[in-house]
């Protein structure tokens, strides 16, 4: 066993982490979660863990506290904290690290916050639980890392609640409340994940100043490579619980010596060019204003138009009314001006006025799997029912064509009798997207269908799409916040920012300057896989985020 | 479905239930003396000729058990099962269709909600001609707008996710939606509900009898046959806590059966797999 690091300020030898799982029906299993790992972080240093789900990312970065989520047991290794193994301290022991020597800030702040105590309150609690400064020098603290984080008016910022601030700045908050005991070490698991990218990219540069100003170490937790690039000094990635990868930032970026790293950095590889004739339309939405019976319009006089068998994206962050213009398209949400005409033909305005063959040339595809699937259905009667109810296929017939359209998701016939939940993320997707299929339908919306997917299954899923259209000849309409998404499959691009269409044409010439100023902002704060991306980025923005 | 996959305490239900039932069908040869024959003494105890003793008019307690199962096992759950079938429908298709349709159902169901059941039960049953019929009926109405409220809670909360709006989408009717997309994610919650419900007309049942409007003597009830011998008790004689017990095991057995039920279908993996 290597010994631990006499530098380091963590130094964790031979990480073994162990859970039970209870299967029916068989008796209670050991299940190694985490195994054979090593890493140091070095005193004011960030290291980045990097991972798909269910890598341990979160899992090994808890250690550093030395706690493990519900049933899961740290069952060997040393993590040594300055010289002491965190491991062999009893309850008493360990609760004065915790908070005070290393803290945690989690991914979602909006759910870590107690929503009946002001901001400030909560960001001082530890350090006074722990006795390390009076109430009067923890407030100073707390004001100056508001403004180290760059918070807007840091003092009254305390005085504030949960709910009255956003979520960039409750992340921001949440970073203060770490900082403020004056740790020696700071785990970070995916602090910036839920956010927009417009976003993400200011509480990204607030965390790097905050960590760099206070000297803290930090351990960095996300599956974002581009994100982890521009933060960290070294970078550990990690698959299935074992190491698969430790070095330096340059050297995982720029010369990768392991497949499955490789595959991280060149992820956003898939792409194409886009179709040079863009005349033969499909769908044309005409000067659509759309919103919500209490006279709140969502969408302002957007026009756009998507050609046979092609690609239109949509981009836009939370909030620009994107999901809303695929309400307007499907009849969910009438129009209350303009129109939608399909294949020549304008389409009743709300739902109930389609017939079923309108319907069916047009199928949706969601963002979450999970919920767009019957939980009480299997996959047999998911992908079945539309083959039932547009064809009139039943019996053999049906499970026929039903093994086909598995087959064409690369699935095999074994998922048949399978329920959602025993299927994976990416699977679900598959099988959601088998159902649209089913249908035959020429146009498919899809909402996001890969931003809560991990990067290589996400991959898998756009791949799987562009095959698709080349068999099918569908045209898809695809929602997305991801610029890297737009370059690979887009024909054409619109950018929506608070419900206006900012820019619409096709790619190539949305993509490329001049551009405007929403358009400039959305493209500079997607990360790159390069370093001092990020500086570059802050000092040649036009245009701050919207309410950060 | 495996009959071994089914837990000891099931099996404990459905035995219970069984039994209740073969009393129920086949009272007349198994019970020892005739309903309301008089048979011996005023509350002769346990043991000897009458294994469970006699009443307050001397009848046997054990064939009116027997006899009594008829009844209210038949109202009480032809009363609950008509409750739920008419509560979750018109829940359903109030959560579906929402707008007008949910409003006048829904304050309709308040009104109902804001008369207390008893008295509106008691002023409509002695109006009504006394048939079985017509007692089953008015309590099913009166359970269904209890149900309704919960029907209406769960629906709403699974009518909004995106597999229903997927179907819609597809352009599948009102029915599909309701039997095929809602009903199978609302029924562990319902099932629940329906142990519970099924308790409660029992015991409705048995004041009604108390009033004189529900189980007309000398037919006998569990209810009825509690009120008759409750006098007995300040005596020290056990003759009221027999049906008692009665409907307690009866309930018991219900839920331990709805249990099973509710965890199977709360198994989000048709039930193999998950503990």
């Amino acid at each position: 066993m290597p010994e631990p690091s006499k530098t380091a300020l963590l130094s964790v030898r031979n990480l073994k982490i162990e859970a039970t799982s209870y299967p029916p029906g068989e008796a209670p299993k050991t299940v190694t979660l985490v195994e054979g790992v090593n890493f140091d972080v070095q005193k004011g240093k960030v290291l980045g863990l990097i991972g798909e789900s269910g890598a341990g990312k979160s899992t090994i970065g808890l250690t550093a506290l030395a706690y493990g989520r519900g049933g899961v047991r740290i069952t060997g290794g040393e993590v040594t904290l300055n010289g002491q193994d965190l491991l062999k301290l009893d309850h008493a022991g360990i609760r004065k690290v915790r908070g005070a020597k290393v803290c945690y800030v989690a991914q979602s702040a909006a759910a870590a916050f107690n929503p009946a105590h002001r901001l400030g309150e909560q960001v001082i609690e530890a350090t006074l639980k722990h006795g390390i400064m009076s109430r009067a020098e923890a407030e100073k603290r707390a004001l100056y890392l508001f403004r180290v984080l760059g918070l807007p008016n840091p003092e009254t910022f305390g005085e504030r609640y949960p709910h009255q601030v956003s979520g960039g700045q409750l992340q921001r908050a949440m970073t203060a409340m770490a900082l403020c005991p004056n740790p020696e070490l700071i785990v970070f698991d995916e602090p910036t994940t839920a956010l927009d990218v417009t976003t993400q990219i200011d509480v990204l540069a607030a965390i790097k100043h905050a960590i760099e100003e206070t000297h803290t170490a930090a351990i960095y937790i996300t599956h974002d490579l581009a994100v982890v690039a521009q933060i960290t000094d070294d970078i550990l990635v990690l698959r299935h619980g074992k190491m698969v990868e430790y070095g330096t930032v340059k050297q995982i970026i720029e010369a990768p010596t392991q497949d499955y790293t490789r595959a991280l950095v060149n992820v956003r590889g898939t792409g194409r060019d886009e179709a040079a004739d863009q005349s033969d339309t499909l769908l044309k939405v005409d000067n659509v204003t759309a919103g919500y019976a209490n006279g709140f319009k969502v969408l302002h006089n957007v026009s756009l138009h998507l050609p046979k068998g092609q690609t239109l994206a949509v981009v836009g962050e939370s909030g620009s009314g994107k999901s809303t213009l695929a309400r307007v398209i499907t009849g969910l949400l009438p129009p209350q001006e303009g129109t939608v005409t399909f294949d020549g033909k304008p389409l009743p305005r709300a739902l109930k006025g389609r017939k079923n063959e309108e319907l069916r040339r047009i199928q949706m595809i969601y963002q979450m799997a999970d919920t767009a699937m019957n939980p009480r259905q299997t996959v047999r009667n998911i992908i079945g029912r539309p083959l039932t109810f547009y064809f009139g296929l039943h019996g053999k017939q049906k499970t026929e064509r039903v093994r086909e359209l598995l087959d064409q998701i690369e699935m095999g016939d074994r998922f048949l009798d399978r329920f959602p939940a025993e299927l994976s993320g990416g699977q679900k997707q598959r099988v959601a997207i088998a159902r649209a299929l089913a249908a035959r339908p020429e146009l498919i919306l899809c909402d996001e269908p890969t931003s809560a997917l991990d990067p290589l299954v996400a991959e898998g899923i756009l791949k799987l799409l562009l095959k698709l259209q080349e068999e099918t000849q569908v045209s898809y309409m695809f929602i997305t916040h991801d610029i890297a998404i737009v370059r690979a499959i887009a024909d054409s691009v619109a950018v929506m920012h608070r419900g206006k269409l900012v820019r619409f044409g096709p790619k190539s010439k949305v993509l490329s300057p001049p551009f405007d100023d929403y358009t400039d902002l959305l493209l500079k704060s997607v990360p790159e896989m390069e370093i001092g991306w990020l500086e570059k980025v802050l000092t040649t923005r036009r245009m701050e985020s919207a309410g950060n | 479905m495996r009959l071994r996959s089914i837990p000891l305490s099931a099996w404990v239900g459905i035995a219970g239930i069984a039994i209740a039932l073969i009393c129920a069908i086949f009272a007349p040869w198994l019970a020892p003396h005739g309903e309301s024959e008089i048979v011996g003494d005023i509350w002769a105890p346990m043991g000897g000729d009458f294994l469970l003793g006699t009443d307050n008019l001397g009848r046997d307690l054990l064939s009116r058990l027997i006899y009594g199962a008829r009844t209210t096992i038949f109202v009480a759950l032809a009363a609950t099962v008509l409750s739920f079938s008419l509560g979750m429908l018109l829940s359903f298709i109030a959560a579906v269709t929402g707008g007008l349709v949910d409003q006048l159902f829904s304050r309709f169901n308040d009104l109902m909600m804001a008369i207390p059941t008893l008295i509106f039960a008691l002023v409509v049953l002695a109006v009504l001609p006394q048939q079985l019929w017509i007692l089953i009926l008015v309590m099913a109405v009166l359970d269904s707008t209890r149900v309704y409220r919960i029907g209406r809670a769960v629906a709403l909360d699974v009518a909004v996710m995106e597999f229903v709006e997927a179907a819609r989408l597809r352009g599948e009717g009102t029915g599909w939606i309701i039997f095929r997309e809602i009903l199978p994610n609302t029924l562990s919650p319902l099932l629940a509900e329906f142990g519970l419900r099924f308790a409660f007309s029992i015991l409705f049942l048995s004041t009604l009898s108390f009033l004189g409007l529900g189980i007309q003597p000398p037919a006998a009830d569990w209810g009825g046959m509690v009120k008759d011998n409750k006098d007995g008790i300040i005596f020290g004689i056990s003759a009221a806590l027999v049906p008692g017990a009665a409907i307690a095991i009866l309930t018991i057995c219900v839920n331990l059966v709805v249990d099973w039920l509710m965890k199977r279908t709360s198994s989000l993996k048709g039930g193999r797999g998950d503990a």
